[in-house]
């Protein structure tokens, strides 16, 4: 078990009569090699949530264990822990600042005080990853397009050689093609990596493709985490927190409730398809 | 009506002669032996061969690069139609929509809006009040402090008299549904109700048609729904016609037509059902089509007699069962009626 | 969370002189501020202490409002107080090593403290009853003579509103691209003064690159809602007087005029009551 959420609770202006809750005694254990989707509406603590994980945040109640250390704790060393516990936050390319894209995917490594050989060669291998060639090390990273300027940035975190990955909203922004870019990207990385990844999202549909697991927040309290088929089986519940199940889950509830006995476990189009034609003689079409 | 519209536009185009003087289209009308000419204003928008160039300076002030953002835009939009532009990140929508309230002039085309070339100089005024806009970004077109105050905005600017302005914020306040938040900071409020707060801005300067360029983009969609419920609402109750921007195709589905943008050209055009249902062509230009149209295009090629420009669960349930069951009753093929 | 902050401290109720035109009340600040260094005896201080005091209570905001302001400045407050008491020549009443208050330094520390305190609190009054949009159009109002040499009045007016407005955007963008940073192993909080300069600039140039496309973003809209500087606007909420915002001049004027009756009579007072600086 890498990091461990151990009861956690989190309020802005405590004591005062302004304090709002964003987490609500939250556990969870965060393992190795997992690829997980953290759903909510906003407002529901899943940004209080990550920030918690690497640090960024202190909990007022409740302990992170990373490795069985409280984070917390005197002489914990957290920015190693910055490092290993990676956070991409929304809109990531507005954190860029460098003269060219090659300095600021090293800024990450260098602040963790490697030398700089070993910086270039983790800077290169980050942007590799995320699929920028040679030809965009020396630009400005202020030249590049939205979707170019979001891969730099992810790749700046790459650098960092993290062993959790979390992306929040990855796709926020971007259109149709730049998102199967990006969640393409980031599937094929888990698949090549040793890294468990979370990612934050609104969206179902996104996420129902390609994660093992999902944790569905609401309103400072984890309601669901199990694994996406368990999760959506209580899609009324989840429409009444203002999200939904994915796309394809409905169009099934809806031939069932029409007459046609399909299974509604489904939640990619492939199953979908395949699930109509195995009832095909049903249908005489 | 846009169906009964367009095929009297049509009949009206044919006829109409463009006059200089008046700077806009008039019809001559026969009417008991005399002839009576009457200005007609038959598009609320006319686009014409449009082409737009970025031309990017470099250190010494020379033109290094000309990138061509429109390349040659023919669209007319009647009033009171809803118009959905769809296009990927690039296609030139933005750049398009941005002639029509002349924040941007042709470098070659023309465009008219209201009757009115946005080119000349001593109509902007007049083409910005009747196009108003609304961009993606909802923070950046706030301006006051006070819901009220920003929704008053566009009124000062046009020189309304005081008495006049409180009317037209409450109204646009009721029409846009957040007459209760207008004493309220909009840092507060959230981004489908900021957005809806900049429409109501926009409607405050009583527009006859408003651009939305991509709106929705930086909402989750619980503000996305509600930004489009309220663009389809001053659609069918105040009849103001709308073009939406955008790369969300479930915001095109209840569009009267759809234009699909590439590399500047306006490549497909259609009623929402023509353009959904050829997927291939939208795949290829890495847009998105509904899960279920991808769906029943899945069957379709796998043999399932079903129609093509399948947009709804329930018309995928009515074509498969329904149908289904009738011609298991039958026992013959199905008229496909599209 | 930085939503939260109300810039300008503005608390919101229902009193006289939230009621009053805002004009009255930016000059009533300013008259008192002068008000305060014109008096300069114990009399003429008490008199613009009660008249603070009976302000505030008009006000209805409540009194621990009005001394947050002076948590700020306690520091200068005693800095103050403490070269006064110390270093002023005159009468000693007390030695000790080689530090000696004078009579003089006591009354002269006292004096200053009251005033400096008076004029936070009088500050605060404003603020709290006037919210920040009043603020400014009392200032547009107030410069609208200055057209005459073509100052840029409504300019200067809307730049003021348009960066109140982005402030908190901006605190909440910054705290963001901190936190983006620190998540990248950036330290913000080095003691070395080199260090801590170069630190700002993952942060200042991020925050500096929004700004500019948030103001090209706001030029663009503004100029969509048919913005074209000041000519021919209309106001939707212009300042008009009304007759208890002319009883309030009244009142300021004989405030005024006592001020300056204490000060002329000053020398009448016994010391040390009297004649302080």
């Amino acid at each position: 078990m890498s990091l461990t959420i151990e009861d956690i609770s989190f309020t802005y202006e405590t004591g005062t009569a302004m304090q709002v809750t964003a987490l609500d005694h939250i556990s969870a254990e965060i393992p190795d090699n997992q690829f997980i989707g953290l759903i909510g509406h906003t407002g529901s603590g899943k940004s209080t949530l990550v920030q918690m994980l690497n640090g960024l945040l202190k909990p007022t109640s409740g302990r992170i264990l990373y490795k069985g250390a409280d984070i917390h704790a005197d002489n914990f060393d957290r920015k190693n822990l910055r490092a290993k516990v990676g956070l991409v936050f929304q809109y990531p390319e507005h954190q860029l600042f460098e003269a060219d894209v090659i300095s600021d995917v090293m800024f990450g490594p260098k602040n963790l005080g490697l030398s700089q050989e070993e910086c270039q060669r983790r800077a290169h291998a980050a942007l590799r990853s995320v699929g920028m060639d040679k030809k965009f090390y020396e630009k400005s990273p202020f030249d590049l397009s939205g979707g170019e300027k979001r891969r730099v940035a992810i790749a700046g975190v790459l650098a960092m050689h993290p062993e959790i990955l979390i992306l929040d909203e990855p796709t926020a922004g971007l259109d149709p093609r730049g998102r199967d870019e990006i969640l393409g990207l980031i599937s094929e990385m888990k698949n090549r990596m040793n890294m468990t990844i979370i990612l934050v999202s609104h969206s179902m549909d996104d996420v129902a493709e390609y994660v093992d697991r999902i944790m569905v927040m609401n309103r400072s309290h984890l309601v669901y985490d199990d694994t996406p088929a368990r999760v959506f089986t209580h899609y009324r519940e989840l429409e009444e927190m203002g999200l939904s199940a994915p796309q394809v889950t409905y169009i099934m509830q809806y031939l069932k409730e029409q007459g046609l006995p399909v299974s509604t476990e489904i939640f990619t189009l492939e199953e979908a398809a395949a699930e109509i034609l195995a009832h095909r003689r049903e249908l005489h079409v | 009506m846009p169906g009964s519209l367009s095929s009297f536009y049509g009949h009206l185009k044919t006829q109409s002669i463009y006059c200089e003087m008046y700077d806009c289209f008039y019809l001559p009308v026969c009417r008991e032996g005399e002839k009576t000419a009457r200005k007609v204003f038959f598009y609320m928008i006319s686009i014409q061969k449009l082409i737009h160039d970025y031309f990017r300076q470099d250190e010494d002030g020379n033109v290094a690069e000309k990138v061509r953002a429109v390349d040659g835009v023919d669209l007319e939009v009647h009033a009171g139609e809803f118009i959905v532009i769809l296009g990927h990140n690039g296609c030139g929508k933005s750049t398009l929509a941005k002639h029509i309230n002349a924040l941007l002039y042709p470098t070659e085309g023309e465009v008219w809006v209201d009757g009115m070339n946005t080119a000349k100089e001593e109509n902007i005024w007049d083409v910005r009040q009747k196009a108003g806009m609304i961009f993606q970004n909802p923070d950046n077109q706030i301006i006051a402090q006070v819901v009220e105050e920003d929704v008053g905005f566009g009124p000062e600017n046009m020189g309304i008299p005081t008495e006049k302005i409180w009317e037209r914020v409450e109204e646009s306040l009721k029409t846009v549904g957040m007459y209760e938040f207008r004493k309220k900071s909009p840092g507060r409020l959230s981004g489908g109700q900021k957005q809806r707060v900049c429409i109501a801005g926009v409607m405050a300067m009583h527009p006859k048609c408003i651009i939305m360029d991509e709106p929705t983009a930086m909402l989750d969609p619980s503000g996305r729904r509600e930004v489009v419920a309220a663009a389809r609402d001053l659609n069918k109750k105040e009849g103001i016609t709308i073009i939406l921007i955008t790369h969300y195709m479930e915001e095109a589905i209840d569009a009267d037509r759809v234009f699909v943008m590439d590399h500047g050209k306006v490549v497909m055009q259609g009623t929402p059902r023509e353009i959904f249902s050829r997927v291939e062509d939208m795949q290829e230009l890495h847009l998105d089509v509904p899960q279920v149209t991808l769906l029943a295009h899945e069957l379709r090629k796998n043999g399932v007699r079903i129609p093509a420009g399948i947009l709804t669960k329930e018309e995928l349930a009515d074509a498969l069962i329904k149908r289904g069951a009738e011609q298991k009753g039958r026992d013959r093929n199905v008229v496909t009626h599209h | 969370m930085f939503k939260s902050i109300t810039l300008g401290q503005y608390y919101q109720t229902d009193s006289i002189l939230h009621r009053l035109d805002p004009r009255v009340k930016l000059s009533a600040t300013l008259l008192y501020i002068v008000a305060l260094f014109v008096v300069n005896s114990f009399p003429g201080y008490l008199f613009a202490g009660i008249f603070l005091v009976c302000m505030i209570r008009l006000s209805h905001v409540p009194f621990s409002y009005m001394v947050r302001g002076m948590k700020a400045i306690l520091f200068l407050l005693l800095l103050t107080m403490t070269f006064n008491l110390f270093l002023t020549p005159g009468e000693p009443l007390v030695q000790f090593w080689k530090l000696t208050i004078t009579r003089e330094g006591l009354s002269t520390a006292i004096m200053m403290a009251v005033r400096l305190s008076f004029l936070v609190i009088g500050s605060s009054l404003m603020t709290l009853t006037t919210t920040p949009t009043q603020l400014t159009d009392a200032m547009e109002a107030m410069m609208n003579p200055f057209k005459r040499i073509h100052m840029p009045v409504h300019e200067i007016a809307m730049m003021m509103s348009i960066a109140l407005r982005f402030i908190p955007i901006l605190m909440e963008e910054t705290d963001k691209i901190m936190k983006a940073q620190m998540a990248r192993g950036a330290d913000f909080d080095s003691k070395n003064l080199m260090k801590k300069i170069q630190s700002m600039i993952p942060l200042l140039v991020p925050l500096f690159v929004s700004a500019f496309r948030r103001a090209n973003d706001l030029a663009m809209a503004m100029e969509a809602r048919c913005y074209r500087g000041g000519e021919g606007r209309t106001k939707m909420k212009p300042l008009v007087y009304q007759g208890r915002d002319r009883i309030a001049y009244v009142i300021l004027f004989a405030f005024f005029a006592a001020c300056i009756a204490f000060r002329a009579t000053s020398h009448m007072v016994p010391f040390p009551l009297g004649a302080l600086s």
